[in-house]
């Protein structure tokens, strides 16, 4: 549909979704550039995690394109658009808390992804350094032997962001990671992604405005699943559209 | 840091509980047991290759299948055809209006030996079969229902419908199955009579081996990261999907491999046993395997085994004084063991017996290592 323009590594067109009649999304449009931070935000309910969920395939769209470097992701499957280089971290920590810190990295690891592959994967040095690596960037190398169901919520969120950038995906998607977090955690945390956006385009959901301000490049604010309005971070605080709809509720 | 142990094939206390086992399979039951009980406990043990395939499937990757012995039964069947044709040399059959075709086919008026019979008089054929008939099956099943992630309670139910139709085809074409009968009057393998004492125990031995082998082959996969995919997919399908694995693939895998298992069993019970029946493929049979797997721990191998063995003793014992309380006595077992035990015999033995060995012998200096750990499925 779109024509893959090299200023951009996302292209979201017309992007609508309906649950039985409701428009969750509706005719959304947004384009990242390459090693933008674009930071939604939004009431509860406005659709911020239905976007994500219909870039990477979760959901099915009704309408619209999305043109990740030129790919038509609505056409693939959810594990091509992984392989396709976009990551995506769920609102609620989604771990294996049945297996320890060590495994739960080393499956997010981008080798062996087919049934044969994974029974011939073996942990070799390059994986193991590669594992400790992360772990230490998440602030986990020290429970790398420990059951996952046993970190803190914040660890877990950590460990999370861990496993998408073990997979180094050119587009990583975050939803709400610092929710539930201690003001402690928050803070490392920030200190995390500032670090971990370098090198790549980062979509983040966020509420916490001092956050936002911190990491965002620029903001979309989603109101009934349509854009209300989209810029920096000054120009959106003071819209007075978006003022209305934050006094409003 | 990563120790290798948790990467080893067989960790010491593995190590140790797959010896007990052999001992057990080997030398203990063949010298405790006349040739009667020892084949016997090799038709338990039939169950147990099913029962393994369901510690992977179910235990490992959450797939609950109540249809193993269409798979069972498959594999049983394609031994059976190959014996029966053995069998029904037209020296044997003279009698008959068609001489060297199966009797039951001549009972109903066949007059020729149907061609998907054919393959069957070849013996590698037949050993192939016994594999790969399972495999395709579960294959298209698999196929049908995990790539429109069809799952969880519906899954379960599907796979119940399938022991259910199966065993209604194999009962309704009798001319070419042997019907509710099954097939029956097996005699020789090769010329080779399985039907004496010495036969029976060279079958007990060979099942054993086959055991272990599929054993080995299960915990190959346990300690392979698609063991470890496995039990991620059971507790968040969602990020092992968007980690960049077809899920659907890892499932059609696990669950094909469990019903390899499963046919490599139903053909060790119709060499043993000497028949094959509808009685074996339906929904009572299949609910009954998940129980054996169960009741000796669905996170554990060698639990499953244990399983298979100590229900179906308990069956044989039991439903010989109490026929009609057998099947609400295995109703309430099976209860009694969801509810209070969920991992089971493997599960009692990690979680009570084996630390309170371990500290009993702490103070005379050994310590005691706890056979196939069941507390944790990530081990
Ligand atoms: N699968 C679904 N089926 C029906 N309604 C849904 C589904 N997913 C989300 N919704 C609805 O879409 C709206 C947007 O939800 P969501 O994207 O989770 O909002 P946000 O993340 O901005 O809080 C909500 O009203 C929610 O109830
Ligand atoms: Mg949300």
């Amino acid at each position: 549909m779109s024509v893959h323009n090299p200023n951009f590594v996302l292209m979201v067109e017309g992007l609508t979704v309906s649950f039985d009649g409701f428009k969750a999304v509706d005719d959304l449009s947004f384009y990242v550039e390459p090693n933008e931070c674009r930071v939604i935000i939004g009431p509860n309910g406005a659709g911020k995690t239905t976007v994500l969920d219909l870039i990477c395939g979760r959901t099915k769209a009704t309408a619209g394109s999305v043109n990740f470097k030129g790919n038509e992701l609505l056409n693939m499957r959810e594990d091509q658009i992984v392989h396709a280089g976009v990551g995506r971290k769920f609102q609620t920590p989604s771990v294996y808390e049945d297996l320890t810190v060590f495994e739960n990295l080393e499956l997010s690891y981008p080798k062996g992804h087919g049934v044969f592959g994974a029974l011939a994967f073996r942990r070799d040095d390059t994986v193991t350094a590669r594992i400790q690596e992360i772990a230490e960037t998440i602030f986990l190398d020290d429970q790398l032997d420990e059951k996952a169901a046993f970190l803190s919520h914040g660890q877990k969120q950590w460990l999370e962001i861990g496993m998408l950038l073990i997979q180094d995906p050119e587009l990583l998607m975050l939803d709400e990671p610092v929710a539930g977090m201690s003001v402690a955690e928050r803070k490392k945390t920030a200190e995390l992604l500032n670090r971990i956006i370098q090198d790549r385009s980062v979509i983040v959901i966020e509420h916490d405005m001092g956050f936002v301000e911190d990491i965002a490049t620029r903001v979309t604010v989603l109101h009934q699943g349509k854009t209300l309005s989209e810029g920096s971070m000054e120009r959106v605080q003071n819209d007075p559209k978006v003022v209305e709809v934050y006094l409003g509720h | 840091m990563m120790t290798n142990a948790s990467n080893r094939f067989l960790s010491r206390s593995e190590l140790i509980g797959f010896a007990v086992l052999a001992a057990i399979i080997f030398i203990v039951l063949p010298v405790m047991l006349d040739t009667f009980r020892l084949n016997l406990f090799g038709k338990y043990l039939t169950y147990a290759f099913v029962a393994i395939g369901l510690v992977l499937c179910w235990g490992a990757g959450g797939i609950l299948s109540l249809g193993q012995g269409v798979f069972f039964g498959l594999g049983g069947y394609c031994m059976a055809m190959f014996l029966k044709l053995e069998a029904s040399t037209p020296e044997n059959t003279a009698i008959q209006s068609t001489p060297g075709i199966p009797d039951f086919m001549d009972w109903n008026q066949l007059t020729a030996l149907p061609v998907w019979w054919e393959p069957f008089k070849v013996l590698p054929l037949a050993l192939l079969a016994v594999v790969l008939v399972p495999v395709v099956f579960a294959f298209i099943i698999g196929v049908a229902m995990f790539t429109r992630r069809v799952g969880g309670v519906y899954f379960a139910i599907i796979t119940q419908a399938f022991a259910a139709i199966l065993t209604i085809l194999i009962i309704g074409q009798q001319g070419y199955t042997g019907g509710v009968n099954g097939i029956t009057d097996l005699r020789t393998l090769l010329g080779w009579d399985i039907r004496t004492d010495e036969a029976k125990e060279v079958l007990y031995y060979v099942n054993g081996v086959l055991l272990f082998v599929v054993l080995f082959a299960a915990q190959f996969v346990r300690k392979s990261k698609l063991g470890r995919l496995l039990i991620a997919m059971r507790d968040q399908e969602d990020r092992v999907r968007f980690s960049g694995y077809n899920v659907a693939n890892f499932k059609i895998f696990v669950f094909c491999l469990g019903a390899a298992f499963a046919g490599i069993g139903g053909a060790m019970f119709t060499l043993q046993v000497g028949f094959m029946s509808p009685t074996l493929v339906g929904i009572v049979p299949s609910i009954e395997m998940v129980i054996f797997c169960a009741v000796g721990g669905r996170l554990s191998i060698l639990g499953a085994v244990y399983g298979a063995l100590l229900v179906n003793w308990a069956k044989t014992t039991f439903s010989e004084s109490f026929p009609e309380l057998w099947l609400l006595g295995l109703g309430g077992l099976f209860i009694a063991v969801v509810m209070a035990f969920p991992n089971g015999l493997a599960g009692i033995w990690a979680e009570q017996i084996a630390p309170r060995l371990a500290k009993l012998t702490k103070s005379g200096g050994a310590s005691v290592p706890l056979p196939d750990a069941a507390k944790s499925p990530a081990e």
